[in-house]
């Protein structure tokens, strides 16, 4: 039974001819083919280039669900960032025994380089994808954080434009919230962060690091770089010299600003971390410590999304606002905690194992689906490394409607919602909903077989 | 605070443009080549193709088959779909979509998805036999596409810096290009320079004009009499046509000067290199040039275009980091 705000979609599509919805269907593929929008999968030498399969059906989010997860993701990052602050200065925290010390320590993105430095307006984290489910009770939780270079948001704004093209009065009867602004309110988030010595100079110059053309979310790149208007830059485009970043153009040496980088820590400067990486900059992080040039995100947050430290955000939120969470975490087992560890080895075939620093699907048990021999690799992993590791339910997530082979299925679904951080925090409503395109799969990442809709937030 | 916003163009992306230019030019002049050839074809033997095969792959700078023998089958393989030939209209297409991907943000969306259109149906085509029957309609899709590229090209994107680099490629890759068509063709052809060419050699001089686009022009201009030395004439020297050497030279020199202003670097080399290649091309006669031997002056032209390639290189893709830094 479709809810109460889907009523008005099915009876304009149960109107249709099946006949036109797949050719809408084809009209999509084709746009999305033609502008080469296309991500790519690692770990397959051919091919390696794909479209980002799209499906026509909005998911929808009634006003007042929407306004309950801005206001609990402005919380969630705002105690975030304090967060950051903390362990990289004080460790104020740590010393209260709310978050234990070997749990910041040994993550393995947590970066001893960082210590003391001090960022500007306290901004590490300016620019957040947060994945949220909906629980059985219909209520949205969180189900991870990313903090280190969330990618996604080029589908959602990709996928509106063709909605907007194949239900053009569906769309203006609904009264949806316009999500066209993204890349405005990205860039006056990125000029917020701009060194108070350039200030004075002219406009700060923005660029866009990129990983390059082989990256998977290069397309991402290209069209957030186009719609900021600023310049895509990789490694090779810059240089260090007295501490201060030049991009190499045309017309000389020009200096930069903010960097909008795409690439992660590890491979940003080959003389402080990754020695074999030539995706990056040497001497970047000196020109960072000297204040000359800022980078979002900062180095350093991807100890905020370990997916260990994840259990502790709500007391993280407590400690720092002295606010109740407004969103809530899924249950999450410590497998450093003995007690856990036991219980979790017990029921492997019902839960959902994590490796703590993957993100993308990668490094995954999924007990209910999961064979005799995977579980048993997964339980020595976990016996030899815990702290690797954490285990949740297996959440039946919600399902949302999908025009598949003809017809409206129901698939799994979760939702990404972007969050900027500058001046002040800006949510654009709306964000990217994953589908799980294979029946009953509730993986729903892009290298995995997922896909994506548009996600209307209504008006009123 | 009106200030006027300073342009700014990565020394990566001006190169990627270039070549982007530079190899859809190569993959519309084999088109053309290719187009023609299967057009004479039909009137003529396969024997007497066989001489205007070997001489294409030489102006493709395709290697020839090791016994010297080479069929239909065979040259529009390799000059067309064949993935190893770099210079394949395939690889070239392939090779100026990448380019253009790289830096995709920089041009209109519209051109960026005209490109990739082209590239989805050079690449899905395969080489079966009602292919090669018919491929003068593949050879005329590649030139439509690209022709709509230009065409996308100018009147969506600003007339700026980018925009330069992409005339600067086409025009290189076309100087280069119809220098070394019109240096095969004159080593090995011998009529008589100053009369109608006789009958069996009369296609052959079509085909060179016409793999030129310049057939119909050239009636326009000399008839439809068909002088070797007029021919040379034509595809060197005219200064209105835009499939000339001299049309394509003075193209380079604009787009170079144009470039130094915009940018406000010392380009003295480059535009120096070109504006003296085209001075040459516009002081020069025809029967002189002739008299001292075609060869000699193509390979002129030919060598001072990779002079001005790389001076391009050195002042604006790849410079010493000392000689830029600003104060």
């Amino acid at each position: 039974m479709p809810r109460p705000h889907y009523q008005a979609l099915f009876q304009t599509l149960l109107g249709l001819p099946p006949e036109e919805m797949r050719r809408s269907q084809q009209a999509a593929d084709l746009s999305f083919l033609h502008q080469g929008i296309t991500f790519t999968v690692y770990g397959n030498e051919e091919g390696t280039e794909r479209v980002f399969p799209n499906d026509l059906l909005p998911r929808i989010i009634p006003n007042h669900e929407w306004r309950k997860i801005e206001n609990g993701l402005t919380q969630r990052i705002a105690a975030l960032n304090l967060f950051l602050e903390d362990v990289y200065h004080g460790g104020r925290i740590l010393a209260d025994g709310i978050v234990p010390r070997e749990l910041v320590y040994s993550c393995k993105h947590f970066r001893r380089e960082m210590r003391g430095l001090t960022v500007p307006r306290g901004i590490y984290v300016s620019v957040c994808g947060t994945d949220l489910v909906r629980l059985p009770d219909g209520s949205f939780a969180v189900l991870e954080d990313n903090l280190r270079v969330p990618s996604g948001v080029s589908y959602m704004l990709a996928n509106r434009k063709v909605l907007k093209k194949v239900f053009p009065t569906l769309f203006r009867d609904y009264g949806v919230s316009p999500v066209d602004h993204y890349a405005q309110a990205l860039l006056a988030t990125l000029r917020a962060l701009s060194p108070a010595s350039s200030s004075s100079r002219h406009e700060p110059t923005v660029v866009l690091l990129t990983p390059g053309v082989f990256n998977s979310a290069y397309f991402e790149h290209t069209f957030l770089a186009q719609q900021m208007g600023i310049e895509l830059v990789e490694g090779r485009d810059l240089l260090v010299h007295d501490n201060v970043v030049y991009m190499r153009t045309t017309a000389g040496l020009k200096r930069v600003d903010v960097i909008y980088r795409r690439v992660d820590d590890d491979f940003l400067d080959p003389l402080c971390f990754r020695r074999d990486s030539s995706l990056g900059v040497p001497g970047l992080f000196n020109a960072y410590r000297a204040g000359n040039v800022m980078l979002a995100n900062a180095i350093g947050t991807g100890i905020a999304d370990d997916k260990a430290l994840y259990a502790y955000v709500p007391a993280i939120i407590r400690y720092y606002l002295g606010e109740e969470p407004v969103l809530q975490n899924v249950q999450t087992y410590l497998l450093t905690d003995r007690s856990q560890r036991e219980y979790v080895l017990e029921h492997l075939d019902e839960l959902v194992v994590k490796a703590v620093g993957e993100s993308g699907g990668y490094g995954m048990l999924i007990g209910p689906h999961s064979t005799a021999v995977e579980r048993e690799e997964f339980r020595q992993r976990i016996i030899a490394e815990p702290r690797n590791y954490i285990a949740q339910p297996t959440l039946s997530l919600s399902r949302a409607p999908c025009f598949l082979d003809g017809e409206a299925q129901a698939r799994h679904v979760d939702l990404r919602p972007y969050i900027l951080y500058g001046e002040n925090v800006t949510l654009v409503p709306g964000g990217l909903t994953r589908v799980a395109l294979r029946r009953g799969s509730l993986v729903v990442n892009s290298s995995q077989g997922g896909g994506s809709k548009d996600t209307w937030v209504l008006r009123a | 605070m009106n200030q006027r916003r300073e342009t700014t163009m990565l020394s990566r992306v001006a190169e990627s443009l270039y070549w982007m230019a530079r190899y859809l030019e190569r993959a519309v002049h084999t088109s053309r080549l290719m187009d023609v050839d299967f057009q004479l074809r039909l009137d003529q033997s396969p024997e007497s193709s066989a001489g205007r095969w070997l001489r294409l792959l030489e102006a493709s700078q395709a290697p020839a088959p090791e016994d010297g023998k080479i069929d239909a089958a065979m040259l529009s393989h390799i000059l067309t779909l064949d993935k190893t030939n770099p210079s394949s209209i395939i690889s070239c297409v392939a090779a100026a979509r990448e380019n253009l991907r790289q830096v995709r943000e920089q041009c209109s969306t519209e051109m960026w998805e005209q490109l990739n259109r082209l590239y989805l149906q050079v690449n899905g085509t395969t080489a079966t036999e009602s292919w090669q029957l018919s491929s003068y309609v593949f050879f005329r899709a590649v030139r439509e596409g690209a022709q709509l590229f230009y065409g996308i090209s100018d009147s969506t994107m600003a007339h700026g810096e980018g925009w330069r680099y992409i005339q600067l490629g086409r025009f290189v890759e076309r100087t280069d290009a119809l220098a070394r068509l019109i240096g095969t063709h004159y080593t090995w052809l011998h009529s008589s320079l100053d009369q109608a060419v006789e009958s069996e050699e009369y296609l052959e001089w079509v085909g060179l004009l016409k793999s030129c686009a310049a057939f119909e022009s050239y009636c326009k201009t000399y008839t439809a009499e068909l002088r070797p030395l007029r021919v040379a004439e034509f595809l060197l020297l005219n200064p209105s046509f835009p499939h000339s050497v001299r049309f394509s030279v003075d193209n380079v020199h604009e787009s170079l000067t144009a470039i130094g202003e915009l940018t406000e670097r010392k380009a003295e080399q480059a535009v120096r290199l070109a504006g003296r290649l085209s001075a040459m091309l516009s002081f020069s006669q025809i029967d002189e040039i002739m008299a001292s031997g075609a060869n000699a002056f193509v390979d002129s032209i030919r060598w001072q275009c990779t002079q001005i390639h790389n001076s391009i290189h050195q002042i604006y893709f790849d410079y010493p980091v000392e000689s830029a830094l600003v104060a």
